[in-house]
């Protein structure tokens, strides 16, 4: 694996820049088409509770795809696969149905019945998603790149077999806290689990700088020497993927650290060992690491590389959000003014706090929610001036109705009310579930299957791409892993 | 009848073809030369005018700056000015939007300058039309305008022209209505934003970067901090600053100014007093101009201050009143460069003489020494200043309550070119102002409470100072009628005189002063001596008198007040209180069309229904003065009427005194205790 080395210098950058450029690699046709045979023969086997055969598994599964990596990928076979995973989560769905139908009925002997059920479920579940990580896989650019991501993808899953569903109850009361975990992951960006205070930096810096990162690179004019850093550059799509934990080998993201440290196991024995597995601790970080750095990959920014005035981005989580912001489409407009895009939905909330206390108007009609932008802004432009409400305008309402703006930004707290109330109820609960899917925000109910996501077109992390569906592919897998940690710690 | 009409309206000049004119031989230049040299008497360019309909319709063509006395009369007598430039509505204080937009039609773009600091009740849409209207606006003063907002200053941002404009005490305009003028008037020179509570670092900030061509700024007592001075250093042409009483400077913030003015000339920090040298150093660094500095109630005047100061070969002036004056201070002061002419001292309680004598030595061509106060000093100090600063044209001296009178006799021996000279409080005698009466460009003395001056020492000043304009003898009892003749008939310039309480002067003074043409200002306060006799005199032969305070003199009654309706028409202010005037007399008065100010406490004689008419009648009062009783008597139509037409009513409910000196004054004059009030 190319990625798998160390890039301390650009060289190898522009090692891999070429293999982009590559054509027969662009075009996405050399990857795989995934056959759904194999998948269906690690079917047994993933109903196993024993880790270690689904890693065994991952092993397969590798060697099946890397196998297939040569053939063309054929769209007409990727549509049946979507149909046959469409059909499964129907019959999925049903059975869920079914048992929450019975529950009441089996309370009386639970355990053996759960536990039965509770094994078809997950047997499902788990050649679901290996089937949709196949698919997804047939998209990616790289086909080496998609075994490293399935790896791990897969290991989760063989952890959804084992751990997730102890008993029928498990699904049931999984419930409840998805609705807290569904709408934080709505809320945030790139949720992080505080709980998980490892020497991850990046995991720290998220929350409180995410709006500032990219401009404080700026202000401090780092004058890091090009050669004394690590210059990493990740793709469009791992930048797009809502992760904050990535790999230092091949720049995978993970939602959690655990994740990335099972991941980690892929890329050689050295991080198998117990110690690489458990949380770090605090000082495991005072080694001295190599300054990384990272270019954006869009081609003539001055984020990227090949800028004459490069300014490499400083963390992750800089590049990201640089990327958003610059090279992508602004798809989250503001509930309340209907004006302002943006591209970050943490800028969205920053600006939704506010919005409606822009009260520092200009005669160009822009609005400023602080009184020093606003005169710079007059500063700057000629002919511009501070524009003086009339009389009559100052009355206390706004240019818009706050009520509806207030609305909107409660909806996310009152449907969480909403939820947890009826679940209370198994029968209401499944009215929940279609008012929640008809709403816009079925990740936290559907949090263990939270693969449709996408498809439910309600999970708007990021905006849609022509790599959309690979993307999201990973997306659910990861974000099903992160509903997996949540529950699991709670 | 006609030819001569029509000859008006073509501007002909005057041809001499209507011989019955002997006036219509004068060309209309020299006519217009003529009225040049009538600004000294208000009365004189009315007299011309009067003269014939050519020289009215001169006049009126000519006349390029106006005062009306009354707002409300402005629209009637608009077109008979055409080309007035210059529009000071400082005695009109009911000025509504309707007036301004009259004058905004009658004008436009011809109208250069308007004033209206004293004036209330218009509004922004008034001077909106006013600013759209007269492009041509120079200069604005809108001080005192405590009802504008920011609506009214986007109103001024239309005068695109404006170089000068005072907003001081528009306490209800705020960053945002500056942020509008700086985009708008790029072309002010001169801003006066005192007092404008609501205008901070990002107003000032922005007037600094927009309006470039800024020469003179007073930015005191704005909530401002050393953010904004980096802009307004940058100011190229900035030659007078005034930071005074800006509490948010200090030096912590000014020690991180990277801008210097290499322009400017003026610099007040008067009231700062959190800055010390340092701030003041990094503030005027590299200002080759600097020519006068103002640190008045600042930090102590030590060698390091001294020393900031040093590098300014230009320095001419000054100004340290109030501060502590250190030893070390003053000897770095001596060493200066600039050879200083105006030092100001005043309340500088660590004076002495030593530090005095020392530094006026080094600063030989001093022309203005204040030194009021200054309670350490003695003879030593005066000597040294006569004998090194022998060019003093001003000198203030108040209550150096240690300087003997023979120190006032080197004043005069050595110190000739003296104009101005405030000894008040003083051991001055009679000797010191015979010495002192060399001084023949003399023009303003002030000698209250010297009782130890007479009237030999008047005679001398009344023979010898003759350009003599002001003269205070304010409780300087040992005067006499004598001197005040002498006076009288030597001072023919004399405009101000103050004689209070001194029982020994009689209309016999009032008489002789009655010869003083010029006179401006009369104040007789608790002269018991004088009677209507006297205030008759005055009124018939000082026709310019415009302030007379007669409180106390008990025996002027309505026969005073009767000519001083019939001749004083300029009579703008007068005290009453405590006179024996009645009804009639303040009747009388509010005849005179001019009076604005009027005091009338514990007049025996005046009814509610007498101050009704009064007040009614005097349609220019814009301030009167009244004892708390009246208040309840008085209809409330008619206080709503007055306060409508502009007239602020103070009341007051001070007990009547009948003593003429409750405070003790004569037990006072002992050297030891001189707590004068």
């Amino acid at each position: 694996m190319d990625l798998e080395e160390k890039v301390p210098q650009q060289a190898p950058f522009t090692q891999h820049q070429q293999k982009w450029e590559d054509p027969s690699i662009l075009d996405y046709s050399t990857r795989i088409k995934p056959p759904f045979q194999p998948f269906n023969q690690t079917h047994p086997a993933m109903l196993s509770d024993n880790q270690d055969e689904v890693l065994i598994q991952d092993g397969a599964v590798n060697e099946l795809l890397q196998a297939s990596e040569v053939q063309d990928w054929d769209p007409s076979a990727m549509l049946n696969n979507l149909s046959f995973l469409e059909q499964k989560i129907h019959q999925l769905q049903d059975l869920v149905h079914l048992i929450i139908g019975r529950k009441g009925q089996v309370l009386g002997r639970p355990d053996e019945l759960v536990a039965q059920q509770q094994q078809l479920v997950t047997a499902d579940l788990t050649s679901i998603i290996v089937q949709l990580i196949s698919t997804a896989g047939s998209l990616l650019p790289s086909g080496k790149r998609t075994l490293s991501a399935a790896t791990p993808s897969l290991e989760q899953s063989g952890q959804f077999g084992g751990v997730v569903f102890p008993s029928a109850q498990g699904l049931n009361d999984g419930v409840q806290p998805q609705n807290g975990c569904g709408s934080k992951v709505s809320e945030l960006p790139n949720p992080v689990n505080v709980s998980r205070k490892n020497g991850n930096e990046q995991n720290h810096v998220i929350e409180e700088h995410e709006l500032k990162d990219e401009e404080e690179d700026v202000e401090e004019g780092e004058s890091l020497l090009p050669g004394t850093y690590e210059l990493l550059q990740l793709e469009k799509e791992e930048i797009l993927a809502p992760h904050t934990h990535f790999c230092t080998i091949c720049g995978k993201g993970f939602k959690r650290d655990a994740n990335l440290r099972m991941h980690m196991r892929g890329h050689g024995d050295e991080y198998k060992t117990p110690g690489a597995l458990a949380k770090p601790t605090k000082d495991s970080g005072s080694e001295p690491a190599i300054i990384k750095r990272y270019s954006c990959p869009y081609v003539g920014c001055k984020r990227n590389k090949d800028h004459k005035k490069f300014q490499p981005l400083k963390t992750i989580l800089c590049v990201k959000n640089h990327y958003k912001r610059t090279h992508c489409d602004k798809s989250y407009i503001c509930s309340r003014c209907n004006t302002k895009k943006f591209s970050v939905i943490a800028d969205l909330k920053t600006h939704e706090k506010h919005c409606g206390k822009d009260r520092w108007l200009c005669s160009c009609g822009t609005t400023f929610s602080r009184k020093d932008k606003l005169f710079g802004h007059i500063a700057l432009f000629q002919g511009h001036t501070p524009a003086i409400p009339s009389e009559e305008d100052k009355e206390p309402a706004g240019p818009y109705d706050r009520g509806d703006g207030d609305q909107a930004a409660n909806k996310i707290g009152s449907m969480n009310i909403k939820f947890s109330s009826n679940v209370s109820s198994e029968t209401e609960a499944q009215s929940s579930v279609d008012i929640k899917g008809s709403i816009d925000d079925p990740a936290g109910y559907f949090s263990p299957l939270n693969f449709d996501t996408c498809n439910f077109g309600g999970f708007h992390e990021f905006p849609r791409s022509p790599f959309d569906d690979s993307e999201s592919s990973f997306a659910f897998l990861l974000s099903g892993s992160c509903s997996y940690s949540q529950k699991s710690e709670d | 009848m006609k030819f001569q009409s029509k000859r008006i309206h073509h501007h002909h000049p005057l041809s001499p073809l209507s011989s019955s004119n002997l006036f219509d031989i004068l060309t209309e230049e020299i006519v217009c030369k003529i009225l040049d040299h009538l600004h000294e008497d208000p009365f004189a360019i009315k007299s011309f005018s009067l003269a014939c309909k050519s020289f009215y319709f001169i006049e009126s063509r000519h006349r390029g700056s106006l005062r009306p006395l009354r707002a409300e009369l402005l629209p009637r007598t608009f077109h008979r000015y055409p080309f007035v430039s210059h529009l000071d509505l400082s005695l009109c204080p009911c000025v509504d939007d309707g007036t301004l937009n009259v004058i905004s039609s009658t004008w436009k773009a011809t109208l250069k300058s308007i004033n209206l600091s004293r004036s209330r009740f218009f509004t922004n849409a008034g001077l909106s039309s006013l600013f759209i209207n007269c492009s041509g606006l120079v200069e604005v003063d809108l001080s005192n305008a405590t009802h504008l907002t920011d609506l009214a200053a986007s109103a001024i941002a239309e005068a695109r022209s404006l170089e000068k404009l005072s907003l001081a005490r528009c306490k209800l305009i705020t960053d945002m209505g500056i942020g509008c003028i700086a985009v708008g008037c790029r072309k002010l020179k001169s801003l006066c934003l005192k007092w404008c509570l609501r205008v901070g670092d990002l107003g000032v900030e922005l007037i600094a970067l927009k309006c470039k061509q800024i020469r003179s700024l007073d930015l005191s007592y704005l909530p401002i901090t050393e953010k904004c001075l980096n802009s307004v250093l940058e100011l190229q042409n900035l030659e007078d600053l005034v930071l005074e009483g800006c509490h948010g400077i200090d030096d912590d913030g000014l020690s991180t100014l990277e801008q210097s003015c290499k322009s400017l000339k003026m610099l007040n920090l008067s009231n700062c007093q959190n800055v010390t040298h340092m701030g003041l150093s990094s503030l005027i660094n590299g200002t080759e101009q600097l020519q006068q500095i103002i640190l008045a109630y600042g930090s102590s005047v030590t060698s390091d201050l001294a020393k900031c100061l040093y590098t300014y070969s230009k320095l001419q002036s000054i100004k340290l009143d109030g501060c502590i004056i250190t030893w070390s201070g003053i000897k770095a002061m001596a060493c200066l460069r600039a050879p200083i002419k105006e030092l100001s001292f005043s309340k500088c309680l660590g004076l002495t003489d030593d530090g005095l004598s020392f530094l006026v030595q080094s600063h030989k061509d001093m022309r203005k020494l204040d030194i009021t106060c200054c309670r350490k000093i003695t003879y030593t100090s005066i000597d040294s200043i006569t004998s090194s600063c022998t060019s003093l044209t001003y000198l203030r001296m108040e209550s150096c309550s240690l300087v003997p009178k023979e120190a006032f006799v080197l004043i005069g021996e050595r110190c000739s070119f003296l104009e101005e000279l405030d000894a008040t409080d003083n051991e001055i005698d009679d000797e010191g102002l015979k010495s002192i009466s060399r001084c023949s460009k003399l023009s303003i003395l002030k000698l209250g409470i010297c009782s130890n001056i007479s009237d030999e020492g008047l005679a001398k000043v009344g023979s010898r100072c003759s350009q003599l304009k002001e003269l205070d003898l304010y409780r300087s009892t040992a005067v006499n009628d004598v001197g005040i003749s002498a006076i009288a008939d030597g001072c023919p310039a004399l405009e101000m005189i103050n004689i209070a309480y001194n029982d020994k002067i009689t209309d016999k003074s009032l008489i002789s002063l009655s010869k003083c043409g010029m006179l401006k200002a009369l104040e007789i306060r608790g002269c018991l001596g004088v009677s209507s006799t006297g205030v008759s005199a005055i009124a018939v032969g000082c026709k310019q008198l415009t302030v007379l305070d007669i409180k106390k003199c008990f025996n002027i009654n309505d026969n005073g007040m009767l000519p001083l309706a019939q001749f004083s028409q300029n009579l703008k202010q007068i005290n009453l209180s405590y006179c024996s005037v009645t009804d009639v007399g303040l009747v009388a008065l509010a005849s005179i069309s001019r009076l604005q100010n009027m005091t009338i406490l514990h007049l025996a004689g005046l009814t509610p229904n007498g101050l009704a008419a009064a007040l009614l009648a005097c349609r220019a009062l814009t301030k009167v003065k009244l004892h708390a009783s009246f208040r309840p008597l008085l209809s409330q139509s008619i206080l709503g009427y007055m306060e409508a037409h502009g007239c602020v009513f103070h009341w007051r409910d001070k007990a009547f005194q009948k003593e003429m000196d409750p405070k003790g004054w004569k037990l006072h004059f002992g050297k030891n205790s001189r707590e004068v009030a």
